[in-house]
């Protein structure tokens, strides 16, 4: 049977209840007849051989790039750069595609005789991985071989003996990266492209650099005026990682790109009712349904967390590319709209969104509310191109607990920002110039981001900055089901139910208004015409 | 006459002390705190007069001995019975002459500074502290010709403001209180003197950062005084004022009285941290470490062992915590303040501060309105090394009472009659939303 593409449902009296995400958990809701609910494309079938596409990848490569073995030889120095922990989600299940790749890389390494060879996790700002997520992501044979010699390594964004500041762009953007990375004679740089906005230049130029070079796109101005950052074409966010990439380019260093894009096949068979249509859900869906919700209501967070944080993902492998990094992103950016692209026609007043347990900054950890909003309002808000789903001056109606419950080794920078800053204002552009520097200079953090496992000092100002175009966009914001304090902390309205919401909605939306769902996660890409 | 009167009685104590375990406040009902009818107190002598009580707070110090947990140290400079109350506004019955010599006709409306110094005793010459002008610390308080007492309000021959029949108050004693304050504003005048008191004694320096733990009546007088004084030239401007503060409107009052951050009292060390930049060990992320660095001055306005040991742990080796709420017996570690020598001060009521300036602010010499609108202007700031003056802590209150406009923190008033709900809704304030709990004795007030 063929796959299905992304579909556009239009609520009737016969359509079955809506699924929706709510953190560790989900929720049946009937939405207004009329309201239009967008399926994810059904997933496009794995490559059959990745070991052998990764190989055919790294011999013909696309742009302006030798065959992988013509870039290698004794005595060369050869670092390789992986994506971290924060992709793909869920955490897929082994062997993951970082350690396909790279062992074959390796093998031609060995082949060719390199034997200084070091591997650097992508990290920027993130927090260091844990051996266990470094184990899963390369395989045992990788980190056994590299680990105990130090030649495994994270990236260290504080560690000035190992930044090099390469210069500034045209536009005054200063170029601080990896030192190793750079001075290298190649670089290789894994990818693994989740959504639209991975890969291509901001591989390197934000994975491998320092707040000094970071802060020059990761601001306010630059997320306002990325429409939307998942389309790289009208993302200020990749224009100046593009501008960056350049120079990094000009400057010499020589970049061997590496870009993955998986399928949409998000969850276990477990859970296989969470990329269904509702209305296909058989017996067994129903029943899995029911059992897990009824179960979930008696679990503390805490051990729904772990639940959930324990599921791995069969995502398969549906395309990879190597060569030149724009050449490869090109394919990559084609092939991940292949899969996750669906045509919308019209914007809508009222978006809603079930939001999960997961998010790019809190695997294996709490969804703290900040990463609720980021979630919200800077992933699955801007999943658009063209134009957002939700009209200007539309409401987005989220669905989350938002329970302020931090992890404190993990974001502890983001425990001071919700108590000492959003207490005092929610707007990114006064945050950014009143708190931003104090914090992604403190020592504490750096410490904490150096030796620990904590994200950057700065990092949850980040988050905030991914809301700033919907906060510019959207007349309000409404969390159903949330901590009402926490969600009042965000500078959005708490309510108890969905009706309740569209009642609050009706304030700014009028009493008709037309409602559209994301039904995200598997995710996908609206196309909005 | 109503009087609440709170006599010795050790079974009493006891069933105080075991009913405040279930709350602070519920000690009232049980312990030896009753309502009698009971005369005014006779003048002990001259230089005294009769003050008709209009409000009288209900303070911390008050709660402590109500529910049987103050310190043993006080038996010896309180006397039974006393009527409580220290914190009064008041109309005196006769002409007389204010602490600052200024005559004052019968009916004006006066605040006591209610300690029970040297002059009140008629001991002369005065005791050190005394003389020097600093009478809270008067060393003679189990002495002179009335019975031992530190304040109005713990001495048996004074009465206290918790009573119909009136108090007597020695001349040392009244300050008139400035036209255009209304009750609730002038009963709040004693807790801000403390709090000015406090400020001024902290030894802050311009640029430090100072951390305020507890936000009740104490806490949220401090925030407005420090930020008051500074901004006027009467102290050092700190670059950070940070409270501590459990409750939603508190931290609100806080941050309209002029705190730079005010937030749960759970978070302040977090705040102080990242104000100072400093590290932290000893804990997860600093929820419950001390700090490489902190505070240059942490002001404790709770006084538990909970609340000393936390000052200590976010104060900068070398730095001063300024215990300004009543402790008691206490049991904490006093390891870090031994080895990053900390400055441990005690401040309590009032006297007598040395500010920066050439004159006393309008209220110093005044029992007119003029201490009002003087209080509402702000003084120069003062350039460094200019002329210091010497002013009664209560002048300067007054100003910090208009400037800040502290009678709102008075949030519920009471009978006597009420004394048992008084004292449980004082007990409970900070969870009942409430801040300063008084008993409203002007005549036609019934509530």
């Amino acid at each position: 049977m063929s796959r299905r593409p992304g579909f556009v449902l239009e609520v009737d009296k016969s359509t079955p209840p809506t699924l929706f995400w709510n953190g560790e958990g989900f929720t049946l809701e009937t939405l207004p007849e009329g309201s239009r609910v967008i399926y994810a494309p059904e997933p496009i079938k794995a490559l059959d051989d990745p070991y052998g596409a990764i190989r055919h990848a790294l011999l013909h490569p696309v742009g302006d790039r030798d065959p992988l073995p013509a870039l290698l030889h004794a005595g060369m120095k050869l670092t390789i750069c992986f994506d971290d922990i924060s992709l793909p989600l869920p955490p897929m299940e082994a062997p993951d595609i970082r350690q396909m790749v790279i062992e074959t890389v390796l093998d031609m390494a060995a082949d060719a005789g390199v034997d200084d060879v070091v591997l650097i996790a992508a990290l920027a700002l993130h927090r260091r991985m844990t051996e266990d997520e470094l184990r899963h992501a390369l395989g045992d044979r990788v980190y056994d071989a590299f680990a105990p010699h130090g030649l495994l390594t994270q990236h260290d964004a504080e560690d000035p003996d190992n930044l090099i500041h390469l210069g500034q762009t045209d536009a005054g953007e200063d170029i601080e990266i990896n030192k190793r990375a750079a001075t290298s004679d190649l670089l290789v740089y894994v990818n693994i492209n989740l959504v639209a906005m991975d890969g291509g230049h901001k591989s390197v130029a934000t994975g491998l650099a320092s707040y000094r070079s970071l802060r020059h796109h990761h601001n306010p101005r630059t997320m306002q005026h990325s429409r939307s950052f998942m389309d790289a074409p009208a993302s200020e966010l990749h224009s100046s990682n593009w501008r960056m990439g350049r120079f990094i380019a000009d400057a010499g260093v020589k970049i061997f790109q590496i870009e993955t894009t998986l399928n949409t096949d998000t969850f276990p068979s477990s859970f296989s009712f969470l990329q269904k249509r509702e209305w296909e859900w058989n017996l067994r869906d129903r029943a899995t349904f029911a059992a897990t919700s009824r179960s979930l209501k008696g679990v503390p967070p805490r051990l729904a967390r772990q639940i959930f944080h324990s599921i791995e993902s069969p995502h398969a492998m549906t395309s990879v590319q190597a060569g030149e990094v724009e050449a490869v992103h090109a394919i990559t950016t084609e092939n991940v709209w292949k899969q996750q692209g669906v045509d919308v026609q019209g914007q809508t007043d009222i978006l809603t969104l079930g939001l999960p347990y997961i998010c790019p900054y809190n695997v294996n950890s709490i969804m703290n509310p900040i990463l609720v909003a980021c979630l919200g309002l800077g992933y699955f808000f801007n999943l658009y191109r063209g134009k957002p789903l939700v009209r200007e001056g539309g409401v987005l109606i989220l669905r989350h607990p938002t329970r302020p419950e931090f992890h404190p080794g993990h974001h502890p920078s983001y425990i001071d920002f919700y108590e000492q800053v959003l207490t005092q204002t929610v707007d990114p552009v006064a945050i950014h110039k009143q708190f931003e520097e104090s914090f992604a200079t403190d020592p504490w953090y750096i410490h904490l981001y150096r030796t620990g496992h904590a994200y950057h000092g700065v990092h949850p100002f980040y988050m905030w900055y991914w809301c700033a175009h919907a906060l510019e966009h959207l007349g309000r914001v409404i969390i159903v089901g949330g901590d009402a304090k926490a969600v009042r902390r965000l500078g959005f309205s708490p309510a108890s139910s969905l009706n309740d919401a569209l009642e609050i909605a009706s304030d700014v939306v009028g009493p008709s208004p037309t409602l559209t769902h994301l039904h995200a996660p598997p995710l996908m890409m609206a196309d909005v015409h | 006459m109503s009087t609440l009167l709170f006599e010795h009685s050790l079974p009493r104590f006891a069933a105080a002390r075991i009913a405040s375990s279930f709350g602070s406040g519920r000690g009232a009902g049980v312990g030896p705190l009753r309502l009698v009818e009971q005369d005014a107190p006779s003048l002990p002598g001259e230089g005294w007069v009769h003050v008709d009580p209009l409000l009288a707070g209900i303070c911390g110090s008050d709660l402590s001995t109500l529910d049987g947990r103050s310190s043993r140290y006080f038996e010896e400079i309180v006397s039974f019975p006393f009527v409580p109350g220290h914190e009064v506004v008041g109309l005196l019955s006769a002409d007389a002459v204010g602490a600052n010599g200024s005559v004052l006709a019968a009916g004006t409306r006066v605040v006591l500074q209610p300690v029970l110094g040297c002059a009140a005793r008629g001991i002369d010459p005065p005791c050190a502290a005394c003389a020097a002008g600093h009478v809270g610390n008067c060393g003679f308080l189990a002495f002179g010709h009335i019975r031992p007492g530190l304040q109005t309000g713990f001495c048996a021959d004074t009465g206290g403001g918790w009573s119909t029949t009136g108090l007597v108050a020695h001349a040392s004693q009244l300050f008139a209180v400035p036209e255009g304050f209304s009750d609730a504003d002038a009963v709040t005048i004693e807790p801000v003197a403390c709090a000015v008191h406090a400020v001024l004694g902290a030894g802050i320096s311009a640029g430090d950062v100072v951390a305020v733990l507890g936000a009740g009546t104490l806490g949220l007088t401090v925030t407005a005084a420090l930020a008051h004084l500074a901004g006027t030239g009467r102290c050092p401007a700190p670059r950070a004022l940070l409270v501590g503060a459990r409750y939603a409107h508190q931290q609100r009052l806080a941050r309209e009285f002029g705190a730079t951050e005010a937030l749960p009292a759970d978070q302040l060390a977090r705040a102080v941290r990242r104000h100072t930049h400093s590290l932290s060990f000893g804990g997860v992320a600093g929820e419950t470490a001390t700090l490489s660095g902190g505070a240059d001055v942490v002001i404790d306005c709770v006084g538990s062992a909970e609340s000393i040991s936390q000052s200590l742990a976010m104060v900068r080796p070398r730095g001063t915590v300024a215990l300004v709420g009543m402790p008691g017996k206490v049991t904490i570690d006093l390891a870090p303040l031994w080895h990053r020598e900390v400055r441990l001060a005690g401040a309590y009521a009032y006297g007598t501060e040395s500010v920066p300036g050439g004159a006393a602010p309008a209220g110093a010499a005044t029992s007119s309105g003029a201490a009002a609108t003087g209080a509402r202007k702000k003084a120069a700031v003062k350039p460094k090394g200019a002329p210091t003056s010497e002013v009664p802590t209560f002048a300067l209150a007054f100003d910090v009472v208009a400037a800040a406009a502290t009678g709102r923190l008075v949030s519920a008033t009471y009978s006597l009659g009420r004394f048992e709900e008084a004292v449980a809704h004082a007990g409970a304030a900070g969870r009942r939303g409430a801040v300063k709990i008084a008993f409203d004795i002007r005549k036609g007030h019934t509530r």
